[in-house]
């Protein structure tokens, strides 16, 4: 894993050959295409070959030990796949395809996990053929995450799982679920919940999907009767699931900075394109709409400043960025970056931005719509936009502690 | 500036009751869930002209109940409070006020009585891309002996697939950008060569897009002077904006209540949200916000009824600062309400949707920001 120049670019020469060896050609630049938001687009056989061969090298999970079935690269290295991914059209499916697994289940068990869990949860996630949900949320357990109530109880032989969680993402389609579950009623909130992670192909686990503003329904409610997880599938200590729990955390901020995203491939420049079209230039080459204009550039100064802090951070890291409390800080602006982008996509679109079905709009019109209010949830999940800025005043800024705990 | 009458404030609790009685939010999901074209249930329609509603405007000798723009204003905030959908902005209202504005004595009479009970439906046919924006109006009328020809097609029209007719822009003379060679013809919606297709949209209203393939009309048609048509259109135009304010700050005070309910009733930390002082803040700014909107959306009001010279400045205002205020809170009402907000069950995304719709009609923002300053002279 030598990081010296000369070897870098041999590696990059190795990264390239494989990745034209191995990179079906037809799903090149199909990224957004395939990987919806609402559901994976599996029409094409190529991804499920794609998937495999990734999976197979590890370099789905680039960074994580090949031992387990990972790439075993180190960070610069997985930044030269990225770029040669980016740079022939091609993508990481097992990010969606894992569901939670690798962004925040998989960098956990690595962590807290036991040799025992690493060999039996870790290589199915780096092939990519098991999808992780989370169960946290529940219907009065949101921001107030420590006030959860699903319990869980020791059998001897297993844990015996009831409650309710909701907004659990992909629930209804997970294998596996981790699932914070309090483990003992009789002391601080925070110091009797444990993260236990379970089986959800069992009858005793029912999902009810739930319609969402955007149209498809991504999450559910999850109900949990006398549902049964092995005893040795506790990550972490008995009751320390706190501590366990806010380090996946952590990794979801950190896979939600906008970072480790491939950058938001090829997005960036068409919002210019698509202005030109839809509002158009007057004589002098300036976007009609003058008003409009100076809020698009305004726009871009904040995802570009967005960018180089994410840049910044990883070369003052010398290229071993740690997981911390500055993913705060690049959440919130990610989030609206986003968000202010969808509205400026959907104000530029007029009122064909604002078409739901049929032949009237276009495929790109019709799914501005959706990105734009699925967005809105990018700012309430993995920690709201409000719960951030409490990290960051309390964590960084060292400000004191009130009553607004969070 | 003056404060509502007794009348208006009566007409408004009228209306406040009924549209949460009889024709709420869960009215409109219900309308939208069955797919009904139109976009509008029929009985809530049939209703409000029961009650005069579509009459506001009209003069009496013509059906109507002439209580001015105002009040037609108070109604519309009522009903956007519920999302109730019917054809009263766009057909009571805007195509109302072009004939009253452009039509002649037979125009009139042949159109008012209809429009003031609701029976019949007219709407403004202008906007011909995604965009508003009515100088840039292409659409050709041709004449052929005594009559016009009209050819090219108009987006986006509300209410159009319930009208029994339209006014239709369309240029007679001149180059797009200009003022002059603008003419305005009442066209029945089932003339030759004029076909209409129903639009699906996310707030769930009746739009149609029109095609005109040589759709021939005669003179009669013509609603105020050739090439003279702007000055109609732009009053036209004006009186929308404004009703669109009125349903804007509805939509919006609406959306405030249910955020403010929610901060005092969700409770997380052992406390209820709100008091959690970065909720409340937003929360005392948008109310702050709300009150200067509704200021601007009865001024503008007050300006058409009084045949204000500043109507014009006023309209684009009060359009501008609803559209903001409405964007602004549309936003938080998803964001104070968290994951429930997200769901489709919950009402939230409801309001954000038609937001949107209103934030975009007869001119955004941005649009009502530089004419106020074209207006202002800079
Ligand atoms: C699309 C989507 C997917 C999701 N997927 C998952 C999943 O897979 N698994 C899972 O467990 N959960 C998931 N969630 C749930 C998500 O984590 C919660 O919605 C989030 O934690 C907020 O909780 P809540 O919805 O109960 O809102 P609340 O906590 O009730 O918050 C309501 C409002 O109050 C604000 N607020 C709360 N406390 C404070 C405070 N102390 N100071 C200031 N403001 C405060 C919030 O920021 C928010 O604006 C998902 C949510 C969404 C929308």
């Amino acid at each position: 894993m030598a990081d010296n120049k000369e070897e870098l670019e041999a590696f990059r020469g190795e990264a390239k050959a494989w990745l034209a060896e191995n990179f079906p050609s037809s799903l090149a630049g199909q990224a957004s295409a395939v990987l919806r938001a609402e559901s994976v687009d599996r029409s094409n056989p190529d991804l499920d070959v794609w998937i495999d061969r990734l999976g197979e090298k590890g370099w789905g999970t680039p960074t994580w030990p090949a031992e387990y079935g990972g790439g075993g690269l180190s960070q610069l290295q997985a930044q030269i796949v990225n770029q040669e991914m980016d740079a022939i059209g091609a993508f990481n499916p097992l990010t969606i395809t894992a569901g939670m697994g690798i962004t925040m289940v998989g960098p956990t068990i690595l962590e807290y996990g036991t040799e025992d869990q690493k060999k039996r949860h870790i290589p199915k996630i780096c092939k990519g053929r098991t999808f992780w949900s989370l169960g946290y949320s529940e219907p009065n357990a949101g921001s107030d995450l420590a006030s959860l109530q699903c319990r869980a109880e020791d059998k001897g032989d297993h844990w015996l799982l009831n409650g309710q969680k909701t907004w659990t993402s992909g629930a209804d389609i997970s294998d596996w679920c981790g699932v914070l579950v309090r483990t003992d009623m009789d002391v601080a909130k925070r110091d009797g919940i444990s993260f236990i992670m379970i089986d959800m192909k069992q009858s005793e686990i029912e999902t009810r999907p739930i319609r969402l503003i955007a149209g498809a329904s991504p999450f559910c409610e999850t109900f949990f009767n006398d549902a049964k997880a092995r005893k040795d599938d506790m990550l972490g200590d008995l009751n320390a699931g706190w501590t366990v729990g806010k380090r996946l955390l952590q990794h979801e901020r950190q896979s939600q900075t906008g970072a480790s995203a491939g950058g938001g491939g090829g997005t960036k420049s068409s919002l210019q394109g698509i202005a030109e079209k839809y509002v158009g230039l007057d004589s002098q080459g300036k976007l009609a709409d003058s008003d409009l204009r100076s809020r698009l550039a305004d726009h871009m100064m904040e995802a570009s400043s967005h960018k180089l802090t994410i840049a910044r951070i990883v070369a003052e890291s010398r290229g071993n960025a740690k997981v911390s409390a500055a993913a705060s800080i690049l959440k919130n602006a990610a989030s609206t970056v986003t968000q202010n982008r969808a509205e400026l996509l959907l104000e530029i679109m007029g009122h064909q931005g604002l078409g739901w079905e049929g032949d009237d709009f276009s495929a790109e019109e019709l799914a501005t719509v959706r990105t734009w209010l699925s967005g809105k949830a990018i700012s309430i999940y993995g920690g709201s936009f409000e719960v951030q800025n409490n990290i960051i005043a309390k964590n960084i800024l060292g400000l004191p502690e009130n009553t607004q705990r969070g | 500036m003056a404060a509502l009458t007794e009348e208006q404030t009566l007409l408004k609790e009228q209306a406040k009751t009924w549209a949460r009685d009889e024709a709420p939010v869960a009215k409109f999901r219900e309308t939208r869930d069955s797919g009904t074209e139109t976009g509008f249930d029929k009985g809530v329609w049939t209703a409000m002209g029961e009650m005069g509603w579509p009459g506001i405007l009209i003069p009496e000798d013509q059906g109507g109940v002439a209580m001015g723009h105002l009040t037609f204003g108070v109604v519309l905030e009522e009903l956007g409070r519920q999302l109730t959908a019917s054809p009263l902005l766009a057909s009571a209202g805007i195509g109302a006020t072009a004939i009253l504005l452009g039509g002649n004595k037979t125009q009139q009479g042949e159109w008012l009585p209809g429009l003031a009970d609701g029976s019949r439906i007219v709407t403004l046919a202008i906007d011909e891309a995604p965009r508003h924006a009515p100088l840039q109006t292409t659409m050709e009328a041709k004449a052929k002996g005594d009559s016009f020809v009209l050819n090219g097609s108009k987006v986006h029209v509300a209410e159009g697939l319930s009208a029994d007719a339209f006014v239709v822009a369309t240029r007679t003379s001149g180059q797009p950008g200009s003022e002059e060679g603008l003419s305005l013809f009442l066209v029945p919606a089932d003339q030759e060569g004029l076909s209409r297709k129903g639009l699906i949209t996310a707030d769930s209203r009746g739009y149609a897009n029109l095609d005109f393939s040589n759709v021939e009309v005669p003179q009669s048609a013509l609603l105020g002077d050739l090439d003279q048509g702007n000055s109609i259109l732009e009053r036209t135009l004006d009186c929308g904006r404004a009703y669109l304010a009125a349903e804007m700050l509805g939509v919006a005070a609406q959306s405030f209540d249910m955020t403010l309910d929610y901060l005092k009733n969700r409770v997380q930390f052992g406390q209820p949200i709100g008091s959690f002082q970065a909720l409340g803040h937003r929360a005392s700014m948008l109310y702050t916000e709300m009150e200067m909107t509704r200021s601007c959306v009865e001024a503008a009001l007050q300006a058409l009824d009084d045949g204000n010279e500043k109507a014009a400045e006023l309209c684009s205002l009060s359009k501008c600062k609803a559209g903001k205020f409405l964007h602004h809170m549309s936003n938080e009402l998803i964001q104070m309400h968290g994951g429930i907000g997200m769901t489709d069950e919950f009402d939230a995304g409801l309001y954000l949707k038609r937001a949107r719709a209103l934030e975009f009609a007869l001119g955004n923002e941005a649009f009502h920001r530089d004419r106020f300053a074209t207006l202002r002279g800079f």
